[in-house]
């Protein structure tokens, strides 16, 4: 059967594209990168793709704020986005790719408004560490299929506290399952800094929508897809299951199907 | 909707002023061209000057501003290693010895000599280049850079251009690698430096967060991993700190030569051209007052990545045959490099994209704007290469092109500013000789330990100081700054452990989704030596130990040092003073035959000279002199690779080397407040050997974990291990094999003698431990992991020298650094 063709989107500043790619093409998809410069003269089209990614990293340099204006370019030469969002594709937005999806509006709901954003880690710095996290057994999303409840994940961020903007979006956020992971400790309770890295409001670490194929998250899967990756490879101790492989597998397969 | 970024290069107007020559500079006296020099700026010496006036006189005419500063800038310390690479009469105290080249006498002559089939390029690109992998498809570029005068006028932007630069070299190593690894190495006055310090100068604890910002801020927005890297703390660098970037990169076999045709388009790629950075590369060899913070370039990383995206696509489709980055002296020096590669070159400068219209031709030839590389693109190419940096966002502009007739033109909008001959700049720098004087100190002589155990403290007390002292105690403050992570290649981490915060000794890198192959496991290791404190004694034997420490951090994570790969970084204070040019000879000496006793070469280095500043009281002090050794080996299979962390109860522990009273320049000396005698003396013959043992032993599996024994000896690595693994360590001292007769529990504990690494062995193979390893010259068990969570010591007699519990001792451990950068 043919590899679904992936569209691995690159602004200047992504920098997590390359083992992206190699994370999709490991599971059997045919990624395909591409810049902004080469959507915004037409020359490619997203709803010629069977899914979109949004790598990490700091797109335009995280001036004006982290993922902002590649938010803005989303909104402005991506206008099929939505729709290719509403036919129930995948589209995946990695740690910069996830704030530039929310500015968008894209998450965590597809209204195109802008309903939560990020802040600056509550340490006040950039911080590298592997996380526990807890995903939401009852959300809907393609990308969690087989997934343990309790995995572990790096972040490498400054600017990923998630903030809300009103107590409210919280609660229809808890109804609709979009809350896909939640930063816990290593027993899986809620808990704070560094549990919680950021900061981020009810130690929201991903979102989905209430479909379930639009994911985003500060974590970043394609750095755990060996078990080399884990901090911890050389004890025997630790699940071993490459659970970043994993995200991007239930991904292609959905594809596939 | 137009993106700013995208608007065409405009040249500025071209009100270039009719070309100024220096006017009678041709009847200027040697003291006339001096005050010249000084006032300009350009750090040459009175043989230079006259080589110069001599040149021109034979061109008989006067030279203009750009061809002087041309001159500069080609001539400086900087771009031509003029002390490594003039003769110099080397005194050390019973003969001399006449030295015509310290580079191609000592480090150099050690890669010659060694002749190993893998090293690709030595000394001669912007990085040395060994092969990587089986496949024979792959080869490693490794650099490592300083960036020390900008850095103590302006941490910050001096720590992240420093890492640009060393990544600009990496990308302009062969026709450009991919870099996958960048590593930082900082030396810094005591971060709880309270003394006076002159008006201008940075304080220590200051300087040191700004460097980190400055190299976060720029190594993560560029997506390259920082894993490996370094900290040290001493007053002699609380003036002139010391900030060494180092970088490795990826690249195919086929990428590794380069050679530009005539005709060939010479193009300026990445960033434009302003007023930053002009004279970085004279002033670097002057002494630091303050004066010169303009000389600090502006760095703009999300530039230096679109370039790095741009450029590695444009490789892969062959779009141009040549590469070089601007680098100190800007075009000055990248696009005479290419001229002196290919024969000669003609540019014209009023074609180069500013970011200012104001330059004067000069400063556009000299400026030192950062993010920007000169091409050379056969004419057909130019297409292709303009849409695929137009993709990226990225400018580039044609300055010129290739001419094969041996000169280097210069023009501005028609008029001419500057035409050289390329064999005058390439061979017309004169040589003088130098003197240099080495005297051995006396306390290095004495062959006894003055350390008095009846005096000294309880060794729980040494020990609890030497976690918390800042050149040990945890770096994970700093590090989780950084993105280690990027790319998915980081494999064997800085941080390890059950908590993921123990202290690796090297970083491995398995650069799969570097080099889009899922399979195979090949994969390398870099690591560091950094010893000032032997160097104060005696920089011969700190040039070895470094070089020991290197490898035996590349041994404790299973890497094959047949083939590890050495890079130098020299940073001396002033060559013009014997004394100070004599202990850089005697480091280069002992850089030889480290090299030769160990069998691995030098691919690449760079001296920093002249790192010297005034102190409060208007005393002009030289850095101490300071030899970083980085190293980079393969690893064969990364599935074998191996953590410091203890991973079990039960297994014996094992001990390579032998100990001797070292403690010559020891932590526990300074801890004690003593003057150590026993300097360690590293015996290359018999650690190589050891390292052997151990690595076939590894490649069996029989090493669960092993931690380097460094500063404070037996006890530091032995807490560190237990406190990273959370289970005990009971060593007995009456096991160790020693150099002597060493009654001291102190001695033993905290001596510093090189070549040991502790190992720890899955009991239940121990015995087929013993076997692998048999080719070890000293190989002892000394101790036990048990379940306890303690580190438990018996001495010779018998009797407990301590009993600590590991979590007490981690908390002292994590505290010092994290406190002072919170």
């Amino acid at each position: 059967m043919k590899a679904p063709r992936i569209l691995v989107l690159r602004a200047p500043g992504v920098n997590c594209d390359v083992e992206t790619e190699a994370a999709l093409k490991f599971v059997g998809g045919a990624p395909e990168p591409a810049t902004m410069a080469e959507v915004r003269a037409g020359r490619v089209r997203v709803l010629d793709y069977a899914m979109v990614v949004f790598p990490g990293g700091f797109s335009y340099g995280d001036d004006l704020g982290a993922g902002k204006i590649l938010a803005v370019q989303i909104r402005s030469y991506l206008k099929d986005l939505r729709h290719l969002v509403r036919q129930k594709r995948p589209v995946l937005g990695v740690c910069n790719g996830f704030q530039a999806l929310v500015k968008a509006g894209l998450l965590p709901f597809g209204s195109g408004e802008a309903s939560a954003g990020f802040a600056a880690n509550d340490s006040g710095r950039f911080e590298a560490r592997w996380v526990h996290l807890r995903l939401n057994t009852q959300s809907s999303s393609l990308f969690f299929r087989g997934l343990p409840e309790m995995i572990e994940l790096p972040v490498a961020h400054g600017e990923g506290k998630l903030v809300l903007r009103s107590p409210r979006l919280l609660e229809d956020l808890k109804k609709n399952h979009s809350i896909a992971m939640q930063y816990v400790s290593d027993d899986g309770k809620l808990a704070g800094y560094p549990a919680n890295p950021n900061g981020s409001v009810f130690n929201i670490a991903a979102l989905s929508n209430p479909e379930g194929n639009c994911l985003g998250l500060m974590p970043h899967p394609e750095r755990f897809t060996a078990i080399y990756h884990h901090p911890n490879w050389t004890r025997q101790t630790f699940f071993k299951h490459c659970v970043g492989l994993e995200i991007f597998r239930n991904a292609v397969e959905y594809c596939r199907s | 909707m137009k993106n700013a970024v995208l608007t065409t290069p405009k040249a500025a107007p071209s009100a270039a002023a009719p070309q100024r020559t220096v006017q009678e500079f041709l009847d200027l006296s040697a003291r006339g061209l001096a005050e010249l020099s000084r006032k300009s700026v350009w750090s040459l010496s009175e043989a230079e000057l006259l080589a110069a006036q001599a040149y021109f006189k034979k061109e008989s005419r006067e030279p203009t501003w750009t061809e002087m500063e041309t001159v500069a800038q080609y001539w400086s310390e900087h771009c031509r290693h003029k002390t490594f690479n003039s003769p110099i009469a080397y005194s050390d105290g019973s003969r001399t010895r006449r030295i015509k080249s310290l580079f191609a006498e000592t480090v150099a002559k050690a890669t010659k000599e060694l002749k190993k089939p893998w090293c690709l390029s030595t000394f001669k690109d912007n990085a040395g280049i060994v092969s990587f992998g089986k496949s024979g498809k792959w080869a490693l570029a490794l650099k490592a850079e300083t960036h020390n005068h900008p850095c103590a006028l302006e941490p910050y932007g001096g720590a992240a251009t420093g890492l640009g630069g060393v990544v600009r070299d990496v990308l302009a190593a062969g026709l450009g690698a991919k870099p996958v690894l960048a590593t930082d190495v900082f030396c810094f006055g005591r971060p709880d430096d309270r003394k006076p310090l002159p008006e201008g100068a940075v304080p220590p604890l200051r300087g040191l967060l700004s460097a980190v910002a400055g190299v976060g801020d720029y190594g993560n927005r560029l997506g390259i991993p920082l894993a490996a890297g370094g900290l040290y703390f001493d007053d002699g660098y609380r003036l002139t700190p010391l900030v060494f970037a180092g970088c490795a990169g990826i690249l195919p076999r086929w990428a590794v030569g380069k050679a530009a045709k005539p005709g060939d388009l010479i193009v300026a790629a990445g960033g434009r051209t302003g007023k930053d950075g002009i004279h970085g590369a004279t002033f670097s060899s002057t002494e630091l007052d303050g004066s010169a913070r303009a000389a600090v370039q502006i760095g703009h990383p999300i530039n230096e990545k679109k370039i790095l995206d741009a450029l590695l696509q444009a490789r892969d489709r062959k779009l141009y045959r040549f590469i070089t980055d601007c680098g100190a002296g800007g075009f000055a020096c990248a696009v005479t490099e290419l001229a002196a590669a290919a024969g000669g070159a003609r540019v014209d400068l009023a074609k180069a994209p500013l970011k200012t219209a104001d330059l004067e031709p000069w400063e556009i030839w000299l400026s030192e704007s950062q993010e920007r590389m000169v091409l050379a693109v056969p004419p057909a190419n130019l297409r292709a290469l303009e849409k695929i940096f137009a993709d990226s966002f990225c400018e580039i502009a044609v300055l010129g092109e290739v001419v094969r007739n041996g000169r280097i033109t210069v023009e501005h909008g028609g008029a001419r500013v500057a035409d050289l001959s390329l064999n005058f700049l390439e061979n017309g720098l004169p040589r003088a000789e130098r003197k240099a004087v080495w005297k051995a100190p006396k306390a290095a002589k004495a062959g006894k330990a003055t350390l008095n155990p009846g005096a000294g403290r309880r060794c729980a007390e040494i020990l609890s100081a030497a976690l918390a002292h800042p050149n040990v105690c945890s770096r994970e403050s700093v590090v989780r700054r950084y993105d280690y992570e990027v790319q998915a290649g980081t494999v064997i981490k800085p941080l390890q452990g059950v908590k993921h915060d123990g202290p690796g000794d090297a970083c491995v890198i398995w650069p799969r989704a570097a080099v889009g192959e899922a399979e195979g496991f090949a994969g390398f290791a870099l690591s560091h030596g950094l010893n000032p404190a032997y160097g104060k004694i005696d920089p011969y034997w700190m040039s070895l130990a470094c070089v020991d420490e290197a490898l035996r951090n590349l041994v404790c994570v299973g890497a094959d040092i047949s083939q590890a790969a050495l890079l130098d970084n020299f940073c001396w204070g002033s060559p013009d003073n014997p004394v100070v040019l004599g202990t850089l000879v005697r480091a280069a000496l002992g850089c030889y035959d480290a090299a030769k006793g160990f069998q691995t070469p030098f691919v690449s280095g760079k001296d920093s000279l002249y790192n010297e500043a005034k102190s409060a009281a208007g005393k002009s002090a030289p850095v101490p002199g300071t030899l970083l050794i980085t190293a980079a080996a393969p690893v064969r299979d990364v599935r074998k690779s191996v953590t410091m962390d203890v991973k079990a109860p039960g297994n014996p522990l094992y001990l390579l080397g032998s100990t001797a009273a070292d403690l010559a320049g020891s932590l526990c000396a300074e801890i004690l407040g003593v003057e150590g005698a026993g300097l360690p003396r590293v015996d290359s013959k018999t650690a190589l050997k050891g390292f052997r043992a151990v690595l076939a032993a590894m490649d069996k599996g029989l090493v669960l974990s092993a931690h380097d024994l460094s500063e404070g000896g037996l006890a530091v690595a032995a807490a560190e291990m237990a406190f990273s693994g959370e289970f005990g360590i009971r060593l007995e001292l009456d096991a160790l094999a020693c150099k002597g007769v060493i009654y001291s529990p102190e001695v033993l504990l905290f001596s510093e003698s090189p070549s040991r690494i502790l190992l720890e062995v899955p009991a239940d193979r121990e015995a087929e431990f013993v076997r692998a390893a048999k080719g070890a010259p000293v190989l002892r068990c000394v101790g036990r992991t048990i379940a306890n969570p303690i580190l438990k010591v018996k001495g010779l007699d018998g009797l407990s020298v301590m009993e600590e519990s590991i979590a007490a001792l981690k908390a002292r451990w994590q505290k010092t650094l994290s406190e002072a950068l919170a």
